[in-house]
């Protein structure tokens, strides 16, 4: 067998930084799907990009390896002939379809790109080949298409569209680089399932670089898994789910979130109850501002959340969960009631609101974001303690000690900053900040989704611990179900800011009632009952 | 108070550091404004210390009668008169500073008409009415220091809270906000300047004033946009779900953000001031007639072409002041880059 790429001991530097990718020796064969796995900042991106030297050569050096592509060392290549390659044999396919678009240029022109560099296609052949490739990768109508800019494209057709920009040559080797993260999943698993069909069309091999372990059952042929820029392990996919050597691999397999949450003491009081909560979002106005044209985020949505108990919200991008959760919390403006303890807060205004905001809390999805940079820790958390518990200055630091505690950092640590802690470290911190005011409900925004799953795990592990010792109330929003599943008693679920379907989560798990939630849910825990049967 | 610098700010100290056009521009500049803040002491027509009779004068500091050293007046001592001087001289001695000149003393000593060349007695000559030049040129170069800072810091306050106030509210404010400054914006402002002083005598503050009256803008912009941008921020969210008020959240949450934009402004801002009060000077609407300014310096150097050590002087502490600012400017605004290693 023929090794069509070969890594062979290939280190990577930034600067004089240490070796973010150290002897990392991997090799792919023709036609078959090698996956490279591993937590962020595992160095697996910047081991793909380097194959592609698609890295600032100004900052970037390789100490050691070599990098073969049918024989050729891609490290000492000419400029010249490394642009062939790029797009010709190897092409990539990145994360973020919404940036990786040029947002000004036609579908047309960005396919078209490829075809004229390469192969020298032009005018009528080129649009052709563009509609044979958008047929290719599942873009219905592809004629009405060509003209269409990125923003007029959903994600997935996005991705699709950077998957036929991709296949515009028929490259020898595609590399994927977390090509469904940022997709919801039902479009993850059709977006994958047309790379698997075109790989075997075409008969190219894949290079899948993801974090997500049950993706990687699902379609590679062989795992690579790395640790600190270290190749740990590798195998047959078969043989390495069964029976992981290193113990860092079992720990990623072990990562999956437990199944179901905590029972909780039955027959409480109800402590949130919503009733027909709308949310629109103006998007045109007269001059003097009567409203023309609105959007309607959030329709008439009716829920309780009881004390000392998860309430799930799930849906996909753009169904209106998180704007369910600002609207709680009157960061969006709303209509409907919303009852905390029978205590009517709809009609409340922002200064007669602000007492309540002691009793709801919230998390935020990204953990670099929601945390100012430029206070400490301790200043972070003990900020909520300034407004509502001004009285009591003597009592804050230990305060702010406990609730470093009760999330399991060292207390020891609060005169630091942001930035020196880790994603999972910092969403501790936000959830901190929340919990050091006793709240009674948390509104929790994908607070796990831009974690690695061990560190996902960990998080959830520590909701459901503080959740028991506190009898506090949580409306978790994710877009991830196996995160939910792990966590709520009861479960929401939204699509285009309607319920679709509401009662207690293990029901719904079980037996889905309506269409939608069948598909969504077929999508989503496809991967993970694979992996328990097997 | 502890003063702890943040990484950040700490990678910008020595951004600026390594900049050493801009570094040493900094320190130059600022000895030269500590110098003139001391010009009484370099440049003044009251000598600095006496000894009469045993006994030690200050005149800086208060008045002396006239009576005291044996004239007739009881009007305040000039020491510039022969009788005075020489009867000091007898009984004790005079330390003058170093230039024997206040920006409005007339040297009627003068050997040649006015205005008069370079000489021991007046280093940079004197104007068309017989006043130094070097005295005039020090306190010409404080007080335009000192109205471009006065000038720079309240136009920022003003700025500051007004682009803090459009960016952060949005909506209706933001859209009156910005109308309201277009317009004003449009206003000639020379001409606005010309009409005032008509009406008033224009004093430093005055000018002060009226110049405030369209300097703010500058950083209106920038202000408001990284406000604009800030307010979405999930950790100003997250200050909000935990019930800060606004005043509060625009205070700790996203005014350090833009501090950025502002502190690079800054350097820019004062030329710009310093600019604006010599050429309103040099036209002749500005300070009072008298005052010791950099543009009636200019505008006499224009008048007397025969005499070049006018326009020379004038011209070279100009450029000098504005240079090492520049200067300054760049270093700040470089070290504010995030894209500098």
């Amino acid at each position: 067998m023929s090794d069509l790429l070969q890594i062979s001991e290939l280190s990577v530097c930034f600067g004089q930084g240490p070796r973010v990718v150290d002897s990392l020796s991997i090799s792919i064969q023709e036609g078959e799907t090698l996956a490279l796995v591993g937590e962020s900042g595992s160095g697996k991106s910047v081991s793909a990009l380097s194959v592609l030297r698609l890295l600032d050569e100004r900052h970037v050096s390789y100490p050691t390896g070599e990098i073969r592509f049918r024989g050729e060392n891609l490290l000492t290549v000419s400029d010249k002939r490394l642009r062939q390659i790029r797009g010709q044999k190897i092409s990539m396919i990145f994360q973020e379809p919404m940036t990786s678009l040029n947002p000004l240029h036609t579908v047309e022109k960005q396919i078209g790109e490829t075809l004229a560099l390469h192969r020298g296609m032009r005018g009528p052949q080129a649009r052709e080949r563009c509609l044979e490739l958008l047929a290719l990768v599942g873009i219905p109508n592809p004629e009405s298409r060509l003209g269409s800019y990125p923003h007029q494209l959903s994600g997935g057709q996005k991705q699709r569209v950077m998957i036929a920009m991709a296949l515009a040559n028929e490259p020898d080797l595609m590399i994927a680089d977390e090509p469904t993260t940022a997709l919801d999943v039902t479009v993850q698993k059709q977006v994958l399932e047309l790379l698997q069909e075109l790989q075997q069309k075409m008969g190219m091999a894949i290079l899948l670089i993801t974090h997500d372990l049950s993706i990687v059952r699902r379609y590679a042929d062989r795992v690579a898994v790395m640790e600190k820029g270290k190749l740990v392990e590798q195998g047959n996919t078969q043989r390495l789910f069964e029976s992981p050597q290193h113990p860092y691999t079992r720990m990623l397999l072990d990562a999956e979130p437990p199944a179901a949450p905590a029972t909780s003491p039955e027959g409480q009081e109800a402590l949130l109850q919503v009733t027909d909560l709308d949310v629109r979002f103006t998007t045109q106005k007269t001059l003097f501002g009567k409203v023309k044209a609105s959007f309607h985020a959030v329709r008439a949505v009716s829920f309780d959340v009881t004390k000392g108990q998860t309430l799930g919200i799930v849906g996909e991008s753009g169904s209106g969960k998180t704007t369910i959760g600002h609207a709680l919390l009157k960061l969006t403006a709303s209509t409907g009631s919303i009852k905390l303890s029978g205590q009517e807060l709809a009609t409340l205004n922002q200064k007669q609101f602000r007492p309540w905001r002691r009793r709801i809390q919230i998390v935020f999805q990204d953990p670099f974001g929601s945390l100012n940079p430029r206070m400490s820790i301790a200043e972070v958390i003990e900020e909520g303690l300034t407004i509502h518990d001004a009285d009591n200055l003597a009592n804050h630091e230990h305060k702010v000690i406990q609730a470093l505690k009760d999330v399991g950092l060292d207390p020891d640590s609060r005169h630091r900053y942001p930035h020196e802690f880790s994603g999972g470290q910092r969403q501790r911190i936000a959830i901190a900040r929340a919990l050091v005011l006793q709240p009674d409900l948390i509104v929790l925004d994908e607070p796990t989704s831009a974690l690695d799953r061990t560190v996902q795990k960990q998080v959830i592990q520590l909701l459901r611990d503080i959740q028991t010792r506190y009898g506090l109330s949580y409306i978790f929003i994710s877009h991830d179900l196996s995160v939910v599943r792990a966590l709520s008693h009861k479960l929401l679920v939204l699509q285009n800011g309607s319920i679709v379907e509401y009662g207690n989560a293990a029901d719904i798990f079980q037996a889905p009632q309506k269409a939608y939630t069948q598909e969504l849910l077929s999508a989503a825990l496809f991967y993970q009952n694979n992996t328990t049967t097997n | 108070m502890r003063i702890t610098l943040s990484p950040i700010q700490r990678r910008r100290l020595q951004n600026f550091r390594a900049n050493r056009r801009g570094y040493w521009s900094l320190w130059l500049f600022l000895i030269l404004f500590g110098l003139s803040l001391m010009a009484e002491l370099i440049a003044n027509d009251s000598p600095l210390v006496i000894s009469y009779q045993g006994e030690l004068y200050f005149p800086i500091v208060q008045p002396i009668s006239d009576e005291t050293f044996g004239g007739f007046l009881p009007t305040e001592a000039d020491y510039r008169d022969p009788f005075i001087a020489s009867e000091i001289n007898d009984n004790g001695w005079i330390l003058w500073p170093p230039i024997p000149f206040s920006y409005n003393t007339i040297n009627y000593n003068l050997n040649v008409p006015s205005p008069a060349p370079p000489s021991a007695v007046n280093w940079l000559g004197t104007d068309d009415q017989g006043r130094d030049v070097a005295a005039r040129v020090i306190y010409g170069f404080r007080l335009s220091v000192l109205f471009g800072l006065t000038l720079t810091i309240a136009s920022c306050i003003v700025g500051v809270i007004v682009g803090a106030i459009q960016g952060y509210y949005g909506g209706k404010t933001d859209l009156l906000g910005q109308r309201f400054i277009e317009i004003w914006s449009g206003l000639p402002v020379l001409y606005l300047l010309i009409i005032l002083s008509s009406i008033v005598q224009p004093n430093f503050w005055w000018l002060l004033g009226i110049m405030l009256m369209f300097s703010w803008m500058g950083l209106v912009d920038v202000v408001r946009a990284e406000f604009l941008r800030a307010r979405n921020f999930e950790y100003v969210k997250a200050a909000r779900a935990l019930g800060l008020g606004n005043r509060k959240i625009m205070f700790r949450h996203i005014l350090p953000n833009a501090m950025v934009a502002t502190l690079t402004f800054m350097p820019f801002i004062l030329t710009g001031a310093i600019t604006a009060l010599t050429s309103l000077d040099f036209l002749g609407f500005g300070l009072p007639s008298g005052s010791p300014s950099l543009g009636e310096l200019i505008a006499q150097g224009k008048a007397n072409l025969h005499a070049p050590w006018l326009g020379i002087s004038s011209f070279v502490s100009l450029s000098v002041m504005l240079t090492l600012l520049v200067f300054v400017g760049e270093a700040v605004r470089d070290a504010f880059d995030p894209r500098k290693n």
